[in-house]
């Protein structure tokens, strides 16, 4: 028979020490094995979408924890839960289903706290390869962490004490004799659903399972048993003897990421990964998760027994938030979308690179691949062609999966009076600046939001789009369209768990000055001004780097409007507060 | 002065001088191992140089490891100088020195890595079409501004940063002349006063001429090739990792396009490596 979920799953019983365990097992028993833990209030069921996603390549192994779904629970329940005879279940299972060779292990919640302490005990040596820890840390490590904040409580040590202490305010609660149980039995189960569909944002589907009113009664022991003991006197032994790979989701309510702080200490190999989502990332962000563990259980199990063959994917501070992630660029033949591309590139995420250049998108792609991206590729597109970015959107969406960030960035410059600017010149404009931005939103944001496990999208406005000029109205207009689309759009994906930025750089050295149309002189006067535009633009010289830098920082920190340059920050601030000045620069011819 | 350059003579001695000095190169960069300093490594090349000869020097040798061969985060002049910076395995390393042998002036650059480097090897390869590019446009008496200008749009196409801009003045090239030997060579801030008195008699010259000994991005530099030696030295930047090479480039005042301009020498370590390349595909 197969569990609910776990389609063509084999099923088979591991008796240990009174209990008996339920494990589950899909794909091919000669491939790499991976055990997926759950946590509380969960049973195997909750892996059920990341499992689908690994079955192809490893052996997939999941097992109910005693007294959960259809595991039997220990007699009596107090002192049955404590983490040595979790170990004792593992260890049963490991021997069950992968006798010859350690397994990888992955464990969420409650199933990363019983994780650590399976890496961190000396009988598990030889029977873990890697451990992938989501949401739970070591209960020792906790305990450490506390008692140095209480030691020595800093002001923002003290805010982080206080900061995790409200939010373990569950933890608490579970440790109330009876009352637990009796309201999980009763009114908890039948809401709790919903309350995970409110609070949680999770996507409507067969979890969580029946058993639910059963795992979380039994599962508030795996506290009481534990949580008092090892808080009072955590081991200080408690060093991961495999490679660590910690998956943080910033939105966690039950967890503040600075729990993680000092993990290098504990975790020798660590590899740090974090993505904005909630608690339950299993469920809403089954994509992300089965690629992260795929790339660390392979290039671990490639390494063998020396460690991983191959280096972690991306470097620098954002690696943890990009690597192996899925980035498109449009205009990224030069610019700002070129150095995006190769910020997010030397991050570890994987780049195409779009433009209508073809070979300058080629370039970008290579040299992404050079500085660390573990795949890049380039496509040529012209952004206002809406059918061909529909055609590029559905050929991505094939061949390399929904899109993590997209980067609108393709944009032109036109300069001069608006009564000389003609219908061609504005058509032509707004084609590109923001007909552009609307195809690649309406194409690559409607796959996000399709998948439902989140997405963001970054817009690149301008400082013209707060800061009116009397030879810029076309350009401006362009871009404050954008700014407000970006707004809005902000506004209406955050349902879904997608993310819009609108950038505005300022005066950037960029290519844009060498093909700005300048409308109302001749050929020759044109050129002589695209020249000096240019040179102005570079003695001001702002790399457009620091622009990539901001866009991964804008991304990061999920902010809605980024000005980039000082004078982007002073218009943006004029635009707020002195209006009438900002009025009376636009009137001021440019020094062309 | 030595604005003039046409005798054969002339040039063979700087070519035997700007040969001795990228064998420096290449036997320093032999040598170079994990660990070496960027003031140990200047210091090897200063050694060696001294054994054969060289007593002065247009300027002393500089060493550049990991990111500052890109110049990351340079702001004042004395950031070029070496630091204890350590070389590590599949670090970049930019090796500049310019010695003065029997008069005769040369300024060379060597780029090389610390073992495997596929990002480097890229940016090498790369160089090979901006010094047809140099050598082209000096042909066509274009002003060097222009010609400063249409490399580094070479370099943004390609996907790089101009990272000469970050030398004094933005030069991707200056003039170098024959020097008067003298028992004392005395420096400063490790340029050779010889040197820098035949630049600034240059200068001097050039100011009441209309041009600069100086090929910059500014206004002085507007002006077509003058005749002499320059030694060229153009260096990509991208993400941390730095390349140029740098080596002498004649320019005479004949009619002929062939005559007029001219790589003093096409048997360098980076000439070669690209005709290699070459060879192999």
């Amino acid at each position: 028979m197969s569990s609910r979920g776990l389609e063509g799953a084999r099923e088979r019983r591991v008796r240990t020490d009174g209990v008996e365990l339920c494990v589950a097992e899909l794909g091919d028993a000669a491939n790499p094995t991976v055990v997926l833990l759950h946590g509380y209030p969960d049973s195997k069921e909750v892996w059920s979408e990341v499992a689908e996603r690994l079955r192809d390549r490893f052996h997939v192994v999941l097992y109910d924890v005693r007294g959960h779904g259809r595991s039997t629970a220990p007699e009596p329940l107090r002192g049955g839960f404590t983490l040595e005879k979790l170990t004792d279940d593992f260890l049963a299972v490991a021997d069950a289903v992968s006798p010859d060779a350690p397994v990888h292990l992955v464990g969420h919640d409650w199933g990363s706290v019983q994780g650590w302490e399976f890496v961190t005990v000396g009988r598990t040596q030889r029977r873990i390869a890697s451990f992938t820890s989501i949401s739970g840390p070591s209960l020792d490590h906790f305990g450490h962490w506390i008692k140095e904040r209480m030691a020595r409580p800093t002001p923002r040590r003290a805010a982080q004490l206080l900061g995790q202490g409200a939010k373990s305010w569950y933890v608490y609660a579970l440790h109330t004799p009876r009352l637990p149980e009796a309201f999980w039995r009763g009114p908890l189960a039948k809401q709790w659903p919903k309350v995970l569909a409110r609070s949680e944002k999770l996507p409507p589907g067969r979890y969580p399972t029946n058993s639910l009113p059963e795992d979380a009664a039994h599962g508030a022991w795996l506290y009481r048993d534990n949580v008092r003991a090892r808080m009072r006197r955590p081991r200080s032994d408690a060093y991961a003897h495999v490679p660590v790979q910690l998956i943080t989701p910033t939105g966690d309510a039950y967890l503040s990421q600075r729990l993680y702080d000092d993990l290098d200490r504990w975790a020798p190999q660590l590899v740090r990964r974090t993505l904005p989502a909630k608690h339950w990332v299993p469920r809403s962000r089954p994509d992300q998760l089965a690629a992260w563990i795929t790339e660390f259980v392979t290039a671990r199990h490639e390494g063998g027994e020396s460690g991983p063959a191959r280096l972690p994917m991306g470097t620098g501070p954002y690696a943890e938030w990009f690597a192996g992630r899925l980035v498109l660029v449009t205009g990224a033949a030069g610019g700002i979308g070129r150095a995006t591309a190769f910020a997010f590139a030397e991050a570890g995420a994987r780049v195409i690179a779009v433009d209508r250049d073809a070979d300058g998108a080629a370039r970008t792609a290579e040299l992404a691949r050079l500085v660390g991206a573990p795949e890049a590729w380039s496509e040529c597109c012209d952004v206002s062609d809406g059918q061909a970015m529909e055609q590029l959107a559905a050929k991505v969406a094939a061949e390399r999966g929904v899109v993590d960030v997209l980067v609108n960035n393709a944009g032109i410059g036109l300069a001069g009076a608006f009564l000389d600017t003609s219908v061609e010149d504005w058509r032509a404009v707004l084609d590109v600046n923001l007909w552009g931005v609307i195809h690649g939103c309406r194409t690559f944001g409607r796959q996000m939001a399709e998948r439902g496990q989140g997405g963001h999208i970054v817009n690149t406005a301008s400082a013209a789009a707060f800061q009116p000029s009397k030879s810029l109205s076309a350009y401006s207009t362009s871009k404050a369209a954008v700014l407000m689309l970006s707004e809005c759009l902000r506004a209406e994906l955050a349902s879904r768990g997608i993310k819009v930025t609108a950038i505005c750089p300022g005066i950037v050295n960029t290519g844009i000055t060498g093909t700005a149309r300048f409308v109302g002189v001749p050929e020759g006067e044109q050129r002589r001004r695209r020249l000096k535009a240019a040179r102005l633009y570079g003695k001001r010289g702002y790399p457009p780097e620091k622009v990539a830098e901001a866009v991964l920082r804008a991304v990061v920190e999920d902010r809605a409007v980024v000005p980039v340059t000082p004078e982007a920050h002073g218009l943006r601030l004029m635009s707020r507060f002195t209006p009438r000045l900002r009025r009376g620069l636009a009137r001021l011819d440019p020094p062309l | 002065m030595a604005s003039g350059v046409t005798d054969e003579a002339e040039l063979r001695g700087f070519r035997v001088v700007q040969q001795l000095a990228y064998e420096c190169a290449e036997a320093v960069a032999a040598q170079l191992g994990p660990g070496v300093t960027e003031r140990e490594a200047a210091r090897m090349q200063r050694e060696w140089l001294r054994r054969r000869g060289v007593r002065d020097w247009f300027h002393l040798p500089f060493a550049w490891f990991g990111d500052r061969t890109a110049f990351t985060g340079f702001r004042v002049p004395l950031q070029f100088f070496p630091t204890d910076r350590r070389l590590e395995p599949g670090m970049p390393f930019v090796l500049d020195m310019a010695p003065v042998h029997r008069g005769f002036t040369a300024d060379i650059g060597y780029t090389g890595a610390l073992g495997p480097n596929p990002l480097l090897e890229r940016l090498l390869a790369d160089l090979e079409a901006h010094r047809d590019l140099v050598l082209r446009e000096v042909r066509k008496r274009r002003p060097l501004r222009e010609i400063y200008e249409d490399v580094e749009r070479l370099m943004v196409r390609q996907g790089y940063v101009n990272r000469h801009r970050a030398y004094p003045f933005g030069v991707i090239a200056h003039k170098v002349h024959r020097v008067k030997e003298r028992r004392l060579a005395p420096q400063l801030f490790g340029f050779g006063t010889q040197a820098l008195k035949g630049l600034a008699s240059d200068a001097l010259h050039g100011h009441r001429e209309g041009w600069s000994p100086l090929w910059s991005p500014y206004r002085f530099s507007d002006h077509p090739p003058r005749p002499g030696l320059w030694a060229v030295e153009p260096h990509l930047g991208f993400r941390g990792t730095g390349a140029k090479f740098e080596e002498l480039l004649v320019v005479t005042d004949s009619r002929d396009p062939e005559e007029s301009a001219f790589w003093l020498d096409d048997d360098l370590p980076h000439v070669r490596r690209w005709r290699e390349e070459r060879a192999a595909v």
